[in-house]
């Protein structure tokens, strides 16, 4: 096993997405005569929808389905290592300039850093960005952490009831827990009951006692956009030093 | 300082004021409309006043569309009937709530049930966003803090006349984890709440259990809790709330006794089977709130009876509950 690469891929791994149906990304691509379908190596080949496999097999049924709608269009495929870095996607250039339409396999992020890139490209999603998670057993995934920018989890057992209470309680649970089951449906988890149960296990249900504060959501999605920027990384802060 | 908050009260609602006094209070619940009409309000409220202390409102229950609480309660404070306005964490942010509250209060609304709101997915738009910007618990803190403190949530203060509200919450004894259930009652009461009404009760001897502990924790002594009960309609209704609702448990013999109800009653007598399960619920409510009065710690019951108003009556005189006091005596 290539420990190095193995890794790299480890801490990747995070976003889990599918891919749309196949009438759905016909219908994006309609009027173009040739397309690219770019698969992306990270992340979304780990949850095989959007890998070098997953972009083959697409390019494939486009083409067949194409051809069996009665105008044959010219698709053909690449895949990428990472889709949401620049280095990454300048070598494909020439090929997504060449084509009508681009079909991202990549997560949200690959489909924009395409078209941010590549601007006068069309670039559409073939994929949607489900959630960050991981695959809690073969073949299944399950969302983990909804990026609000403070985590709280040193709180909670280390289990986030903003991913994965249905109602985001802080100090849960409500009163349609039931038998480990959330009111939403029976296959989902009560995350207070998970939250609960691990703190007991280990005598912190004190923990739980406290009235948690109302969230400052202006880190999460709530704030706008969000930038990270570190000064001690820029490369142009170093040069003017 | 207010009026009210100079005699001592912290709202000066009725419901707050019979409590006060002692008296074991009785709670109505009435649903708006899914339409936009003040008359289906006025109809209710003529079935519930005289026969309950206070009505709640409910806010979108079940997550379906209706009638708002406070348009609703505006209604029934111009009908004579004292309102207690559901307000759930599922539709409004804390900026919506608190505007919301001030216009309530404005009408001559007093008190607030904090809830967190069923999930969207249970009514008919499954598909919108819904808010959770806070939980049921942080608006409780919320509320109190605009009464006690005359500050909002961001802590800027409130100039002129701030919303003095009697502060309810809801308790669920039988949701899971059940052994944390009473804690969860302790944080809502360390929020402040004033009063609490718990989800509809049918196993008396669960429910005895959740208050022995309760009382142990010395709740009953800082807030005032009602026991949330509701008549059964027919055998199917127990069934559902048995099998389907979550956080609901109902006891097999309240089940047969819906079922033998209709004992020597000609089946396609549908009319006389339907009156013979009704009599047989309001029957069993009476009994439960027999059996409430008997627990230490429960100061009076919120009887839930969603479209079918017309139970109350019957429900509250069967149980020597009418008339119901006048606080103007009581604190006399």
């Amino acid at each position: 096993m290539n420990i190095a690469a193995d890794s790299a891929l480890g801490e990747m791994r995070m976003i889990i997405a599918e891919q749309k149906p196949l009438e759905e990304i016909k219908s994006l691509i309609a009027e173009a005569k040739t397309a690219l379908v770019v698969g992306c190596g990270t992340c979304v080949t780990v949850c095989f929808a959007g890998g070098e496999k997953e972009a083959g097999v697409l390019a494939t049924s486009l083409r067949m389905s194409s051809k069996l709608d009665g105008e044959a269009k010219d698709v053909d495929h690449v895949t990428v290592q990472r889709q949401c870095e620049w280095e990454y996607i300048d070598p494909i250039a020439d090929q997504l300039q060449d084509v009508d339409v681009v079909v991202s396999l990549g997560c949200g992020i690959g489909v924009q850093a395409l078209a941010e890139r590549f601007p006068t490209a069309v670039v559409v999603p073939g994929l949607n960005t489900s959630f960050m998670g991981m695959p809690t057993e073969q073949g299944i995934w399950e969302e983990r952490c909804a990026a609000c920018g403070e985590c709280i989890l040193g709180l909670t057992g280390g289990i986030c009831p903003i991913a994965r209470c249905a109602k985001q309680l802080l100090n849960g649970p409500c009163g349609g827990s039931q038998n480990g089951v959330c009111e939403i449906d029976a296959e989902t988890a009560c995350a207070w009951q998970l939250i609960y149960d691990k703190l007991e296990s280990q005598n912190r249900v004190h923990m739980l006692m406290e009235v948690q504060p109302l969230k400052d959501w202006s880190t999460s999605r709530d704030g706008g956009p969000r930038k990270i920027t570190r000064d001690d990384l820029r490369l142009a802060a170093e040069e003017s030093e | 300082m207010t009026e009210e908050s100079k005699n001592g009260y912290k709202s000066g609602s009725r419901l707050e004021r019979l409590l006060c006094a002692g008296h074991f209070v009785v709670t109505g619940e009435l649903g708006p409309p899914q339409a936009a009409d003040g008359d289906v309000i006025r109809k209710k409220v003529g079935l519930l006043k005289g026969y309950c202390d206070a009505a709640n409102i409910t806010d979108n229950q079940t997550a379906i569309v209706r009638m708002s609480s406070i348009g609703a309660g505006t209604i029934l404070v111009q009908e004579d009937l004292e309102p207690i306005i559901q307000m759930t964490c599922r539709d409004r942010n804390r900026l919506a709530i608190q505007s919301d509250l001030l216009g309530a209060y404005a009408l001559g609304m007093r008190n607030v049930l904090c809830l967190t709101g069923d999930h969207q997915s249970f009514g008919n738009h499954p598909t919108a966003k819904n808010v959770h910007d806070l939980d049921s618990v942080q608006l409780i803190e919320m509320v109190v803090k605009m009464r006690d403190e005359k500050e909002f949530q961001s802590g800027d203060e409130m100039e002129g006349i701030e919303p003095r509200f009697f502060v309810g919450a809801a308790a669920n004894p039988f949701g899971d984890p059940f052994e944390f259930r009473p804690y969860r009652l302790a944080k809502k009461v360390k929020a402040g709440a004033d009063f609490i009404q718990t989800q509809l009760i049918y196993n008396v001897a669960r429910f005895a259990e959740f208050m022995e502990k309760v009382r142990e924790l010395g709740l009953h002594e800082k807030t005032y809790i009602l026991a949330g009960l509701g008549p059964l309609k027919s055998p199917g209704m127990a069934r559902y709330m048995r099998d389907q609702v979550p956080g609901l448990d109902v006891p097999e013999e309240y089940v047969d006794r819906m079922v033998t109800a209709t004992k020597g009653i000609d089946k396609d007598d549908k009319k006389a089977r339907r009156g013979a399960w009704r009599n047989e619920g309001i029957q069993i409510t009476i009994e439960l709130i027999k059996r409430m009065r008997e627990i230490e710690g429960v100061a009076g019951v919120h009887v839930m009876a969603i479209e079918w108003e017309e139970a109350v009556k019957p429900i509250v005189e069967g149980a020597g509950l009418h008339p119901r006091p006048n606080p103007e005596a009581a604190s006399s």
